[in-house]
This record gives structure tokens, sequence and C-alpha cells, in this order.
């Protein structure tokens, strides 16, 4: 049987790649996020997971706004990063597992949830970055699949509103966290949530941090995210700024663990280019 | 139905602007593509022309300007591409919003640090 050996919700800004890229981890700037990572590492390199179901939103690569899908499920045996106009280097292919993906697709229509299903699909940095902060052994631009774990990527529209809510998304996290302890094959599995915390780009407002809100968010995601289902996707704006919304892949995260979680690793610094990034890691129970 | 909400300093995408940026969001989407980056380089006014882009959303390309940009359509994640063709970052789109220096707004987010 598949086991859901618990989450981890990280930032995924752009900038971290080009970071990596140029190998700045150590530089002033940047140690006090790259700090963040070593105790995550370590629990997974006891926990061991075979597959990662990460859950992020699609920047305008793979998904253009003539076709947006609110969910959006990968179903691919191999996927791609490819160039996204402002210069990262473009990271080596991640394996699929198919066979599990489909599992997870025919689960959710059976449980209501409406998915799009993607045979091919590029992933972007929002599914890149995180995957090279917590496999940094893994030379991020050598040909294949060189990652230690299968994935799945899951596309949240947190782009266009209406993006779904937040309540939707703790459903849908349940959905995942039920389809996935429902497959009869034995793998451990780990939950990515990733981008945010809150960060605004545009307008006058651009530069927007919320600290209060963040930790509110990062205390109610351990202990009580059912709590997080009553704010309004207009509310999310306000008080997390409008790219802060990416913290609905975080909660969709969250719901997938199950009711109880222990705290791995908790950390949070301000700021990384626009953005107050945050990591976080929970052991399922 | 639009979003009802006024959040000041901050424009929600929503379908309404979808619709009215659809044309120069299209236009950033295809600067995933470097041949279509050079293309653009190459002859700004028929690239622009190619993808149907109104007089306010060709002007805002002309003006390099974001909060134009913005005000014709555009979704900020596209426009990261297309500033992206100049080596600008979301930090320099963040100064010209709030006309600030990069540094100072560089400045005003390490102000924050945790």
């Amino acid at each position: 049987m598949a086991h859901i050996i618990g989450g981890v919700g990280t930032t995924h800004v752009p900038s971290i790649g080009g970071a990596i890229a140029k190998g700045k981890q150590t530089d002033e700037y940047w140690r006090p996020f790259f700090d963040m990572f070593p105790p995550v590492r370590g629990w997974l390199g006891r926990s061991k997971p075979d597959i990662a179901v990460v859950i992020y939103n699609d920047h305008g690569l793979n998904f253009f706004l003539d076709k947006m899908p609110t969910f959006a499920v990968g179903a691919a045996a191999e996927y791609r990063n490819a160039d996204e106009g402002w210069g990262l280097p473009v990271v080596r292919s991640f394996a699929g597992d198919p066979e599990f993906s489909w599992h997870l697709i025919e689960s959710l229509v059976a449980d209501e949830f409406d998915i799009v299903s993607c045979q091919e699909m590029l992933v972007d940095h929002a599914f890149v970055v995180p995957m090279q902060l917590l496999y940094p052994d893994v030379d991020p631009t050598g040909a294949g699949a060189g990652w230690p774990v299968r994935v799945v990527p899951i596309s949240v529209n947190t782009v266009q509103h209406p993006i779904p809510s937040a309540a939707r998304c703790y459903k849908f996290g349940k959905a995942i966290g039920r389809a996935i302890r429902s497959y009869q094959q034995d793998a451990n599995v780990l939950i990515m949530g990733t981008g945010g915390l809150s960060h605004q780009l545009e307008g006058k407002r651009a530069g927007f941090i919320n600290k209060d809100f963040d930790r509110l968010c990062l205390d109610r995601l351990v202990d009580d995210p059912a709590a997080l289902t009553g704010y309004s996707s207009e509310e999310l704006v306000e008080l997390a700024g409008s790219q802060g919304v990416e913290l609905l892949n975080w909660l969709v995260m969250r719901g997938a663990l199950g009711e109880h979680v222990s705290p791995v690793s908790r950390s949070y610094h301000v700021p990384i280019s626009n953005t107050a990034s945050a990591v976080l890691a929970l052991a399922a129970a | 139905m639009a979003a009802s909400k006024t959040i000041d300093g901050t424009m929600i995408f929503d379908g309404s602007v979808a619709r009215r940026g659809y044309a120069l969001n299209k236009l950033c989407y295809s600067f995933n593509d470097r041949a279509n980056r050079e293309e653009f380089l190459r002859d700004e006014g028929a690239y622009c022309a190619k993808y149907g882009l109104n007089p306010q959303q060709r002007a805002a390309i002309e003006h390099r300007n974001v909060m134009e940009l913005l005000e014709a359509g555009g979704n900020v994640y596209y426009l990261a591409k297309f500033a992206g063709i100049f080596g600008l970052d979301v930090q320099d789109i963040g100064a010209q919003q709030t006309g600030m220096t990069k540094e100072a707004f560089s400045a005003k987010l390490m102000e924050q640090r945790t």
C-alpha cells in the first residue's frame, strides 16, 4: 500500500534557481535562506520517499490563458523543464509514474474533482526550484532524469481569477490524500506545496509583505488548517498579496496529510527577492 | 461578475482584465521561445502587429512602462517574460511601479529582514 510520509511547503521564487546556478548559496544575502533546508533534507533522507506529488502553479510555461485549468494532474512518463524567457538554465527532466498518476486521476474524478489530465506537461520554476532545494546533490543540468523520486505535478490556477477557494483547495488535498492511500502498490509518497508566502509583484503595492499573516498561516497549517479555509480569494489577495495566494498550493498539500501532523522543521525568512520565504516540513501521523 | 472588492494598489487579474489583455499576454507568452524574442528585437512594430495589439497595448510596449502594460490588461507573470528580454527582473518591475530606484526598492524589502 502507498504511504504518505508527510509534506513540505516551500517558496519557489525564480531567483533561487539563479542563485543555485551561480553557486551563491553561501553569500550573505542567500545563506539564511539556504540554511533553512538541511533539517528537511535530513528528514527526507530518513523517510526515503519514492514519489513526490508536487502541488504548484504554472506561470505561463505549460498553460497559457487560452486554456486555464483550475486543477491539472500530470500523467506523463517524463516531465521536462523549458525556457521561461528570463534566463534560468533548463533543468534535467523528471521521471513520472503514469500508473500511479492514472490511479490518482481515476480516484479524484470518482471523488467528484473533475480535473484535467495531462499526458504531456512542461514544469516551470515553481516545480523545479523546490526539487533543487530538496535534492541539491543532483546535478540540475545533467542528462536524463537523475532525481531520486518519481513525480506527479499537480497544477492549481492561482493566476487568473476566479481562482479556486481556500476551502475547495483544502478539500482537493483531502481527496488527493484518499487517492494515494488507496493505491495498492508499495510506495512512500511525499506531498509538496510550493510558492508564497506573502508577496505582490504588480501595482503600487508591489513589494507588499505581511509577516503577521504569514506566521498565522504557518501556525494554522500545522495545528488547524481548516481555520484557513474561511478566507475568500479577495481576502487572501489583500492579506498575502496578489501572488501570495500561492498559499493555496500549501493548503492542498496540507489537506493530503490527514488531520494530525508532527512538525519536522519550520523556518521563515524575509526577503528573497520580493517575497517572504518559508519552509515547513510536516510528518504525517 | 468581476471581483467586487477594491484593494489599494492592487489589480486583480480576473476575466474582464484577461479578456482586455489577451493579445498582449499572448505576445508575452511567445517570449518563452528565444527565436520569438529575437524576432521581436529585430522588428518590434511588425511583431506587435502580428499579435494584434491595440494602440494602448502597443504604446505600453513601446514605453516599457509596467503600469501602462497592466492597465492594458497585462498579467505580471507574462510581463516578466517581456522584461526578461531586457535583462530586467521583478525588482526592476517593482521599482518602476512604485517610482523608486531599484536600490531603494530592494532596501525597503531589506528593512523587513528577519
